[in-house]
């Protein structure tokens, strides 16, 4: 009786189409929107570039840089948790690259490598204090979120008496690391006759390859399975065994390093870095995580998600510039997105959990 | 183990809160495939009891014995690991979770080794069903959120995974109270199958309609103290009725009503 249960399908088990199917799926809200936006575009700024291969670079150019930290937040989010640290952490890293190789005359791999400890100590902290004191990370995160720009500019200040510091592409190490971070692929676009060919950067590479290894942690591993279930029911996660307080440190230690990536790529694309470099990615972040479907609250969203969220925040904020819309509109179209694709979101998962 | 080994046993257990003295003198003892019905008034000390027995809170004087020998539980997951299992009324369940990942949460299978180690998805989805369907529970899709699930099917999975990762006790806190009348016959089919396969169960509820026919031994809890203790033949049903709606403060109350109303 086991052995026909388990081979043949329960007959109440209604055959589902594809698309009812698909709409489990957490980012099919994102999915679709990044249809429509990009249709949108198409039509409005078709003409002026934004459907040129030259177009689609400067928009996966955004959306890579602010992908890489959101596929890391949507996982610290499904967890319950946020980090509103992470911009801070950009600025303070790409400085510590900058003061190390330039001033100090560092090799500048090693400057990468020391900024990366200060990121993974950065997480460790947030992640400690949040575990520890029990108070919600929103608040610790608030609060490491001015220590650590303070802390940049304060000793960037004192140690050099400028707020930015150029130089990079002097610094030994630069030209390998360069190959690693700052490249770019040159793409020659077929349906141009004259050849023409545009330059997509290597962070698009880095993008793509964080999203699939967190799609694979989340749906195919042991600690996937309980990011999930801490985010839904921390209490009922640790009394069946999950070690709840690791994953969350090592979860705030992955946006962490997420944010040492970017300001990596950042500070060798600009040879520099900027004491306010990074300021308000933690929102860009948190914006392109819920558009693609993660709760707020925890316990549900995907990291595909997230990529199809930064994918749209890139769309928009390159695509008003070709439509000649003034770029200060961006911020408006930002937020009534934000409303509008929670809004969908919710509707999407009611449907989809309802299903009795 | 023989037979006449209590599975879990309590002798002359005390717990302390501040000044109050919360249980006073509680001694159980559970055979294996045996259920055992905890009855008792709000604030009678159930839940204090079912905490102490599940490894939230610590005995102040008394002894724990699991299977003979003493135990002295840290946390309710060093209570699981000895085999006792709590399925709370607010369910330990992630709603937004398929059944088979809030099945196998904390325990998930795994295939292949080293930092290629994965979850088993397709093994756990075929184990949940297998598991359920061995409960007579006939889930249709092991994929499906828990949250599409009724109150019943999901303290029936809670009870089903316990059963598979060896629970030897089951307790059960009023699994049935917020149900409707059919669903908590589905739960209590649920649970005489847990004892067909050998699992004591300590079953709390305020229904003598949900007692009765499950229970072997019936305990009465009252302000902290054990009030009796009863085997099935030892107590008929009306008067297991009139103990747990309060027996003679009902007559009382009854009385005073009269004398109310009346004249």
């Amino acid at each position: 009786m086991q052995a026909a249960n388990t081979t043949t399908p329960d007959e109440r088990v209604r055959r589902e189409g594809g698309l009812r199917r698909l709409l489990r799926r957490p980012e099919m809200g994102a999915v679709g929107g990044a249809l429509l936006v990009w249709l949108f575009f198409a039509i409005v700024a078709g003409d002026s570039g934004f459907l040129t291969l030259r177009g689609a670079a400067t928009y996966l150019e955004v959306a890579a840089q602010l992908g890489i930290l959101a596929v890391a937040v949507s996982l610290l989010m499904i967890a319950g948790e946020f980090d509103l640290s992470i911009g801070s952490t950009i600025g303070a890293c790409g400085m510590i690259m900058a003061l190390l190789a330039v001033d100090l005359g560092w090799n500048l791999w090693a400057a990468i490598g020391a900024s990366l400890v200060f990121a993974l100590l950065v997480g460790a902290i947030n992640g400690i204090l949040v575990v520890r004191t029990k108070l919600p990370s929103f608040i610790i995160t608030l609060a490491s979120l001015f220590v650590i720009r303070g802390l940049t500019i304060g000793i960037t200040r004192l140690a050099t008496g400028r707020t930015q510091l150029g130089g990079i592409d002097e610094t030994l190490g630069f030209d390998s690391a360069s190959a690693f971070f700052a490249s770019a692929l040159r793409i020659v676009d077929p349906a141009s006759s004259r050849g023409a060919s545009a330059e997509f950067p290597i962070s698009v590479l880095w993008w793509l390859l964080i999203a699939g290894l967190a799609t694979y942690v989340l749906l195919r591993t042991r600690p996937g399975n309980w990011i999930f279930g801490i985010g839904g029911d921390e209490n009922a996660a640790r009394n069946v065994g999950v070690p709840v307080d690791r994953i969350k440190i090592a979860l705030f230690m992955t946006t962490a390093v997420a944010a040492w990536l970017v300001a990596t790529i950042t500070v060798i694309e600009a040879r520099g870095a900027d004491v306010l470099r990074g300021e308000q990615r933690e929102f860009f972040a948190i914006i392109a995580t819920v558009i693609g479907g993660t709760l707020l609250t925890g316990g549900y969203g995907s990291a595909i998600g997230a990529v199809f969220g930064a994918l749209i925040v890139g769309m928009v904020q390159q695509g008003i510039v070709f439509a000649g819309v003034d770029a200060d509109w961006f911020q408006v179209f930002l937020g009534a997105m934000l409303i509008i694709a929670v809004l969908v979101n919710n509707f999407i998962r009611r449907r989809a959990s309802q299903a009795k | 183990m023989s037979t006449s080994t209590p599975v879990l046993e309590v002798r002359n257990i005390v717990k302390y809160f501040g000044t109050v003295i919360a249980l006073n003198d509680i001694s159980l003892r559970l055979m294996p495939g045996e259920v055992l019905c905890l009855l008792g008034d709000n604030g009678a000390g159930k839940s204090t009891l079912i905490k102490t027995l599940s490894g939230v809170h610590k005995p102040d004087e008394g002894e724990y014995l699991v299977e003979g020998k003493q135990v002295s539980f840290d946390s309710p997951r060093d209570a699981l690991a000895h085999g006792i299992a709590t399925v709370y009324q607010d369910l330990a369940m992630i709603p937004l979770m398929s059944v088979a990942r809030n099945f196998f949460l904390g325990s998930e299978p795994t295939r292949g080794w080293g930092i290629f180690k994965r979850f088993d998805v397709a093994r756990a989805s075929q184990i949940a069903r297998e598991e359920l369907n061995k409960m007579g529970i006939d889930i249709r899709d092991a994929d499906q959120p828990v949250g599409t699930l009724s109150g019943g099917e999901r303290q029936s999975v809670a009870i089903a995974r316990a059963v598979h990762f060896g629970a030897k006790v089951l307790i059960l806190d009023e699994p049935t109270s917020a149900l409707g009348v059919k669903q908590a016959g589905v739960v209590l089919r649920y649970i005489a199958r847990a004892r067909a396969q050998g699992v004591a169960v300590i079953f709390i509820t305020h229904n003598p309609h949900h007692a009765y026919p499950i229970g072997d031994k019936f305990v009465i809890l009252k302000r902290g103290r054990i009030m009796g203790t009863y085997t099935k033949a030892e107590l008929p049903r009306d008067e297991m009725i009139r103990m747990m709606s309060g027996g003679e403060e009902l007559d009382a109350l009854e009385h005073e009503l009269r004398e109310f109303a009346g004249k």
